[in-house]
């Protein structure tokens, strides 16, 4: 999964969809997400890398990681 | 090494609406509630189990207090009696009776509960439109104060008096026009069309029958100060008439109950904390009523008062736990409580105040709280801005001591236990978790349903 070239995303957590002109906020764990797709990170190496960031269960992680990835779809920020 | 790394929080995004201020990056609407009387909630769901009501003996009995002051400050005659089927678990009403309250029941269950609360009979109000012959003569014997409701429970004590030759103290229950859409009509003798004081005419006619008293409850939640000044008013007219009439001193009016708490009422725009009126506003419209309306001084009756929800609701608490974070076909958050509409039965009336048990950052959700069971009605809360919470987390539900207790259903699952904590801050179970085993005690399976 890929974000958006176009999509502007500041390190506050603040996004900027420049083609629909939609803005979005994003929570810390969320924008380190971001970070990581835009860094090209799959989703396994990004369960790893957030493992070795946040104090959180596996099972956790993967359940609300799945769900953030979906939701970032449904927004329609994300390329094939 | 575990130690170092950075708290979790649920990774959350959401679109901004233009115009719209962004409830993200505010500061938390509400603040966490991790102790409960010095008993922190964790303790609590760990000792006792997750659902899990508690009452807090402390605010239940500054409650009492502040209501109790805030008649006496302006009416010389008040007594409160506290109204069982707001929560008739028999500690709680102990609490009350060991402040003063009188006990004021609608059935025969209720009745017989006050009783072995150690009740004198001749301090419990007997109202309802559902009391059997059994059931009234038992009051007759014990002296109450036989609210009357319909005509045909007039006949029936008729017969009961005059049968066994003892008297009855009665009152009527009278219902009328204070300004609240709909009336509640159906309780008792209306005033404007004449039926309350042909049915007093009636009551004075019959020896044995003692007209003490004048009773009305305008409905519940009534968010009208006025309505009560003009019910007050009202009552005190039909008093002077009586008196005026048959030469009966009225000795008390009971203006029922109905005063809100501090919950906010479904689809209500303004936070109930904040809108409803303070009981010294009830209190006020009732007693400057009643002192203006003409009695003689000496002959002031007694002003009794049977208020269930503003005594109780802020004293309960309800906690549990989040079972699943899920998200809904149109994007919006959910989760999954413990606790459905089954024990939260007031779910169906409030927006409940609901918060969480720990410190969350600044992040915050939209979402819709659901109960565990597998029915579409269950829901507890179908908007809600919380922080992110997750499987585990646990959530504290405000204002919750009225009605839940006595109107949770046993549906689906069991009925939680109920915790007092003592003025001590000790918690005590008095309600124990109903357990299989309690539902099935009372079913019986016919002999051709066996095996064996
Ligand atoms: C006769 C009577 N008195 C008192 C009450 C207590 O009402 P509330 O909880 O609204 O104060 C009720 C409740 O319906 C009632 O029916």
């Amino acid at each position: 999964m890929k974000i958006k070239q176009n999509i502007a995303i500041s390190e506050s957590g603040f996004l900027f969809d420049p083609a629909t002109g939609h803005s979005f906020t994003t929570n810390p764990s969320g924008l380190r997400i971001m970070q990581l797709l835009r860094e090209g990170k799959n989703k396994s190496t990004i369960l790893e890398q957030l493992a070795q960031e946040f104090d959180t269960e596996h099972d956790t992680l993967e359940r609300d990681v799945n769900d953030y990835l979906n939701m970032l779809n449904y927004f329609k920020l994300t390329q094939s | 090494m575990a130690t170092s790394k950075k708290p979790y929080e649920r990774p959350v995004i959401q679109r901004l609406n233009a115009g719209v201020t962004g409830k993200f990056g505010q500061p938390s609407v509400t603040a966490s509630v991790s102790n409960i009387d010095g008993n922190s909630v964790d303790a609590l769901i760990q000792q006792f189990g997750s659902p899990l009501f508690v009452i807090s003996e402390n605010t239940l009995t500054k409650t009492y207090r502040d209501a109790e002051r805030a008649f006496t400050n302006r009416y010389p005659k008040v007594q409160l009696a506290w109204s069982y089927k707001t929560n008739y678990l028999d500690a709680v009403c102990r609490i009350y009776h060991r402040l003063g309250a009188w006990a004021e029941v609608v059935s025969g269950f209720e009745y017989e509960k006050a009783l072995a609360n150690g009740v004198e009979g001749s301090k419990i109000i007997f109202n309802g439109p559902g009391k059997s012959a059994a059931e009234l003569e038992k009051a007759i014997h014990n002296q109450s104060l036989i609210h009357i409701d319909h005509a045909d429970e007039f006949y029936v004590l008729r017969e009961l008096v005059q049968q066994n030759g003892q008297s009855a103290r009665v009152a009527i229950r009278v219902n009328m026009d204070c300004g609240i859409y709909p009336q509640w009509d159906r309780f008792g003798f209306n005033l404007e069309n004449g039926e309350a004081f042909n049915m007093i005419e009636q009551i004075c006619s019959v020896d044995e029958m003692h007209l003490e008293g004048l009773h009305c409850h305008i409905g519940t939640f009534v968010l009208s100060t006025q309505s009560y000044s003009i019910a007050a008013a009202k009552m005190s007219q039909l008093a002077l008439q009586i008196k005026k009439q048959f030469s009966i001193t009225i000795k008390y009016l009971d203006l029922g109950g109905g005063f809100a708490s501090k919950n906010t009422l479904k689809g209500s725009f303004l936070q109930g904390q904040d809108a409803n009126p303070s009981i010294d506003k009830y209190a006020e419209a009732i007693c400057s009523a009643i002192l203006k309306s003409g009695f003689n001084e000496n002959e002031l009756p007694l002003l009794i008062l049977e208020s269930g929800r503003a005594l109780i609701d802020e004293s309960g608490y309800l906690l549990g736990s989040v079972l699943s974070h899920k998200r809904l076909g149109d994007g919006r958050s959910a989760l999954i409580l413990d606790f459905g509409v089954n024990v939260l039965f007031t779910a169906f009336w409030y927006d409940h105040k609901i918060s969480t048990t720990q410190v969350h950052g600044q992040w915050q959700e939209d979402m819709v709280l659901y109960g565990p069971l597998c029915m579409n009605i269950d829901v507890v809360r179908e908007h809600i801005t919380l922080p992110p919470l997750n499987k585990g987390d646990k959530v504290v539900v405000h204002n919750t001591g009225a009605y839940n207790m006595t109107q949770w259903m046993q549906f689906i699952s069991m009925r939680p236990a109920v915790v007092l904590i003592d003025r001590n801050e000790k918690p005590h179970t008095i309600r124990l978790r109903e357990t299989t085993a309690t539902i099935q005690a009372q079913e019986k399976i016919p002999n051709h349903l066996t095996h064996g």
